[in-house]
């Protein structure tokens, strides 16, 4: 059945690998200069002078959006091999008809699709893996320069740690259930993009901020690398707006453009310090829900695991759907 | 031993019933051909057979009470689907290779012998075959896997007459070396009748006829006479279905106890498979069908 497997869908694997070397070969031609400038900027003493913070930040000027770039593009790679890897596994057994040879063997169709499955599952979610930790490389520099994009942002979450492979994993469940459902391979393609993008979503808009409750504060300073989920101005326990804000700013002319942008006017006295600090001082408090960097790994097993127990319902789905349904 | 047998077996798709109250038994050894107008039941029913489908109602065993589609069942048989479904990126031989992983037995040398006899290219995709190729190659793997029970779905209906004489060639070769049952549907009968010794007539999702071809025979005959007649003997003579011309009927009659003599003036030829089948399909309430134990025979109507 491994040689079945591997001559049956040598090409989709080849894809995989593919598309994976293709996002690899990008990484390093792009990661290795970065992390060259940064091995610069990282030498620089005295550290916290003035000149080594500006190193740090010319740093990420030049290379964090570029980074923010392609994670934004990376972000695709589990739906395209839930749809050119999973989708089509049955559903082109369904539109061609050789479904009706395949299951007509001796060896049986309940046998035939797990030992589809779980090879394949298991190689989609290793070459995963694998690159995750290329990712992880890649953007350790940036990590370290301090970006206000700690490991906790999404599109650098779902990339990392074990994260893109239990996506990958899901979106090829995803892709595989869609296709013994819906029979014919672009239709649930399409499905398939379809659900992963609206789960993807939903987990990173919604679920993954209440993995644990998150952390409540009002000091102004929140930890590097936080995930910031809500932050917001009060005063006597009530929504402080912008109104509220810029009529505490009123004597010293600074105008706020949104609750965390202030600008100083031509009256705003030279030695009024951060504005924050003003604010705080005149009876306004910054209420920040956030979720700290060092809960990273916690919510990387906690995403893993209900994504892996996800992939496992939808393949014993499929499972079951192949060993009851009807021709 | 039956080959397949099968005990108020039914199957719907929603709510309409593709085959219903079927009854039938198969012995092993004869070349049972199945055979009705197009969507009359006859995929439903071979779906059943080889456990693709399961169904509504009823029971299907196959080899000597194998369950249809357990794994002694599915060790046993092999089926050809309608149109032999391939997958088309895969060579013949790798075709093989694949069928060879899939089965416990698979005679390989057999395979490619016949492939070669056949002049088949074994490296070339199976998408670039001509349609006989394809339906050739298909019908070798499941010959090559040594089936008790082989069962073809309209094998013949995409190939041309040589293909058609080649493929049945094949079948009734492999019959000869290992004395398989076969089990094949199709709705042109003449390509059957050389063939058949087993015969199962489907109309409207249920088994009008089933019986061995030299009983049904045996046991029917075609009374022609004056149409003026006609009318007056139908009632006494069993008459299936009666056509009548200007001057002369053609009655196609069964032969048992309630059948009377030949009348006067009238002629009785033996009748041919092929208007035996015909005579029960434009009578769709007449039905002819042994069951596993007795002779069943259904009120028959004389129409007009």
């Amino acid at each position: 059945m491994a040689w079945v497997t591997w001559r049956q869908h040598r090409l989709a694997l080849a894809g995989v690998v593919a598309l994976f070397g293709a996002a690899a070969v990008y990484l390093l031609v792009t990661g290795l200069p970065m992390h060259d400038a940064y091995r610069a900027v990282a030498g620089c003493r005295p550290t916290g002078s003035d000149l080594c913070n500006k190193a740090v930040n010319d740093f990420l000027r030049t290379y964090a959006p570029g980074v923010g770039v392609t994670f934004g593009l990376l972000q695709a790679i589990p739906a395209l091999i839930g749809a050119f890897a999973g989708a089509p596994l049955l559903a082109r057994e369904f539109e061609t008809g050789t479904f009706r040879y395949a299951w007509t063997q001796g060896f049986g169709r309940a046998r035939w699709i797990v030992a589809k499955l779980v090879s394949l599952a298991v190689a989609v979610t290793i070459a995963a893996a694998v690159f995750s930790v290329l990712v992880s490389w890649y953007v350790q520099p940036i990590l370290d320069a301090g970006d206000s994009n700690g490991p906790l942002y999404p599109t650098l979450f779902d990339l990392s740690g074990v994260a893109l492979a239990a996506w990958t994993l899901a979106a090829f469940a995803i892709g595989v259930f869609a296709g013994v459902l819906i029979r014919r391979v672009v239709p649930a393609m399409f499905a398939t993009i379809a659900s992963w993008a609206a789960l993807a979503f939903v987990t990173g808009a919604f679920l993954r901020a209440h993995y644990l409750a998150p952390v409540l504060t009002t000091n102004p300073n929140i930890p590097t690398g936080a995930w910031i989920i809500n932050q917001g101005w009060f005063k006597g326990g009530n929504p402080a707006g912008l109104d509220t804000i810029n009529q505490t700013f009123a004597p010293v002319d600074v105008r706020a453009i949104t609750p965390n942008l202030f600008q100083p006017g031509p009256a705003t006295p030279a030695n009024l310090g951060d504005p924050v600090q003003y604010l705080i001082q005149h009876g306004l408090t910054q209420l920040t829900t956030y979720q700290p960097a060092s809960r990273f790994w916690t919510f990387q097993w906690i995403e893993g695991g209900w994504l892996l127990a996800l992939s496992l319902i939808l393949i014993a789905a499929t499972v079951w759907l192949v060993r009851r349904r009807a021709a | 031993m039956n080959a397949v047998e099968t005990n108020g077996l039914g199957k719907r798709y929603g709510n309409a019933w593709a085959l219903r109250e079927c009854t039938l038994a198969i012995p092993a050894g004869h070349v049972a051909a199945l055979v009705g107008p197009n969507g009359a039941g006859k995929s439903t029913l071979l779906n059943l057979v080889v456990g693709l489908a399961a169904p509504s109602a009823g029971i299907v065993t196959v080899l000597d009470g194998q369950p249809a589609g357990s794994a002694a069942a599915l060790d046993g048989i092999a089926f050809v689907a309608q149109d032999a479904p391939l997958y088309r990126n895969l060579t013949p031989s790798e075709m093989l290779h694949l069928t060879r992983n899939l089965n416990r037995r698979f005679d390989e040398g057999y395979a490619k012998a016949r492939l070669r006899d056949l002049g088949i290219p074994l490296e070339r995709k199976a998408a670039k075959l001509s349609g006989g190729q394809q339906s050739q190659l298909a019908l070798t793997l499941a010959l090559a896997r040594r089936p008790q029970l082989l069962v073809l779905d309209e094998p013949m209906a995409m190939l041309d007459p040589l293909a058609r004489h080649d493929f049945m060639a094949t079948v009734m070769a492999a019959i000869a070396d290992d004395g398989l049952s076969v089990l094949l549907s199709s709705h042109v009968l003449t390509e059957l009748e050389r063939v058949a010794d087993f015969l199962v007539l489907v109309s409207h999702g249920s088994v009008q006829v089933a019986g061995a071809v030299d009983d049904l025979i045996a046991s029917h005959r075609v009374l022609t006479g004056p149409a003026s007649e006609a009318d007056a003997y139908a009632e006494r003579q069993n008459v299936v279905h009666a056509q009548r011309g200007e001057a002369q009927a053609h009655m196609l009659v069964r032969i048992d106890a309630r059948t009377g003599p030949v009348p006067p003036g009238w002629e009785a030829h033996p009748v041919s498979l092929e208007e035996l089948t015909l005579a029960y399909l434009r009578e769709p309430s007449a039905a002819w069908l042994p069951g596993p134990g007795a002779l069943r025979l259904e009120p028959i109507e004389v129409s007009n």
